[in-house]
């Protein structure tokens, strides 16, 4: 097995692993860091229950190779702490069993970050990236319109 | 988990690539070479793709390229879908790749990984094939610079060790009338079942089409057939469908009798709209 020591910058701390190459950010982030809140949906890049931010671009980790992640800033669920959307996601029910909440609020927060004031067309381009299985789409909507339109609270 | 190992080469320079690409083969490491990487992590997962190195070459400054001179606009194969879509340098060529994949996969994608992808659709190329662009290569021989629709037959054909560094497309071609339509099964997300990108210039309409066949395709045969303002619009597109390449997928998106009609209503659409000058 052929084995690469890595320097990872996440949720603005340097961590040192030991990784195969063929080793994926997410592998990396739940197996190796204890960073389980990414989590291991398809695997293929069609679920977006992985999602986490690279740079302030929202990235499926099951689609990146940790090898490519030095040099970068990379951005985990663990890495947000009482962000609007977060509350928003409380307050208005954007839940139901929960998987694919922190690769919503992930690709929310950085939809925020990069289009304060994004429009309905922008909102849907970017939230395709997601699959809800329990099909709460009308609640995850909301909670960021409600984030889009009062970015104060 | 991708289930075998393999070594990971950064590289700076085209020649560095071009090197570390002989030097891997000659030890039997079969290379490969990583722009975006999806395809080759997602098929690696799954053992349809099996190698023990590759070779990223989003380092390499000429990938990464994203401007104009007096005559071009230059795009580096390393550029993601999105970082070429949020430049719009190139309206079709936006307009084409924000329907691939989705917004956060596109963030990883690239162009030189899309056109040189084995999955069948790789609708980046499109637009390059309509607007006649050039394709730079790098490979043992050094770089060669050859017009799309001479190299890309199927796929890029590409000699082994080679590799794609840049696209250019003239500047006449960013600002011309242009449709690009997609149509899926169900919904708006998906694979698609077809898509046609379709410009006009000089009052001639210029047409590639991905979805129809396994691989995408420009026809300047077909093109004949839809620029003969002697016929309708139907009667030219009914013309022009004959000589589509073989075969036509028939498979879970669609049968091939069900492509088929779609593509010529879709046809029917496209050519409609451009006509009225509507776009």
């Amino acid at each position: 097995m052929k084995l690469t020591s890595l320097m990872l910058n996440i949720n603005g701390e340097d961590r040192t692993v030991i990784v195969r190459p063929a080793d994926t950010l997410l592998e990396i982030l739940r197996e190796k860091l204890g960073l389980t809140g990414s989590k291991p949906g398809c695997l293929n890049g069609d679920c977006g229950a992985c999602t986490v931010m690279v740079n302030q671009r929202t990235m499926k980790s099951c689609l990146m190779l940790g090898v490519e992640g030095e040099g970068t800033e990379i951005t985990t669920i663990e890495g947000l702490k009482g962000t609007p959307i977060q509350q928003a996601f409380v307050e208005n029910f954007a839940f139901q069993c929960g998987y694919c909440t922190p690769g919503f609020i992930m690709n929310s927060q950085a939809l925020i970050q990069a289009h304060p004031n994004a429009d309905d067309e922008k909102i849907k381009e970017w939230l395709e990236s997601n699959i809800c299985r329990c099909t709460g789409y009308e609640e995850i909507e909301k909670a960021i319109m409600s984030v889009i339109k009062n970015p104060g609270t | 988990m991708i289930p075998f190992d393999f070594e990971y080469y950064k590289p700076k320079t085209i020649q560095e690539s071009v090197d570390l690409f002989q030097t891997l083969t000659e030890e039997g490491k079969h290379p490969v070479f990583f722009s975006g990487g999806t395809e080759i992590i997602t098929l690696g997962r799954i053992n349809h793709l099996y190698t023990e190195a590759v070779i990223d070459i989003r380092d390499i400054p000429a990938c990464k390229v994203m401007e104009f001179d007096e005559h071009y606009l230059y795009l580096g194969a390393g550029r993601s879908l999105t970082e070429i879509e949020d430049a719009n340098y190139f309206p079709l060529l936006t307009a084409t790749s924000k329907e691939i994949a989705d917004h956060t996969a596109r963030n990883k994608i690239t162009l030189g990984g899309n056109i040189c992808a084995n999955i069948f659709y790789r609708e980046a190329v499109l637009p390059l094939l309509i607007s006649d662009s050039q394709v730079f290569i790098g490979g043992p021989e050094g770089i060669k610079a050859e017009p799309i629709m001479r190299i890309f037959d199927k796929k890029l054909q590409l000699k082994e060790g080679e590799f794609l560094i840049q696209i250019c497309t003239e500047r006449k071609y960013l600002g011309v009338p242009y449709v690009t339509v997609k149509k899926r099964k169900q919904g708006d997300t998906g694979y698609p079942l077809i898509t046609v990108a379709v410009l006009k210039i000089d009052e001639n309409i210029n047409v590639a089409i991905s979805g129809l066949c396994p691989f995408p395709f420009r026809s300047e045969q077909m093109e004949t057939y839809l620029n003969n303002s002697n016929y309708s619009i139907k009667e030219r597109i009914d013309l022009a469908v004959k000589h589509i390449p073989d075969p036509i997928l028939s498979d879970t998106e669609g049968s091939s009798e069900y492509r088929l009609f779609v593509l010529k209503n879709t046809l029917l659409d496209c050519l409609t709209e451009l006509e009225r000058g509507n776009m």
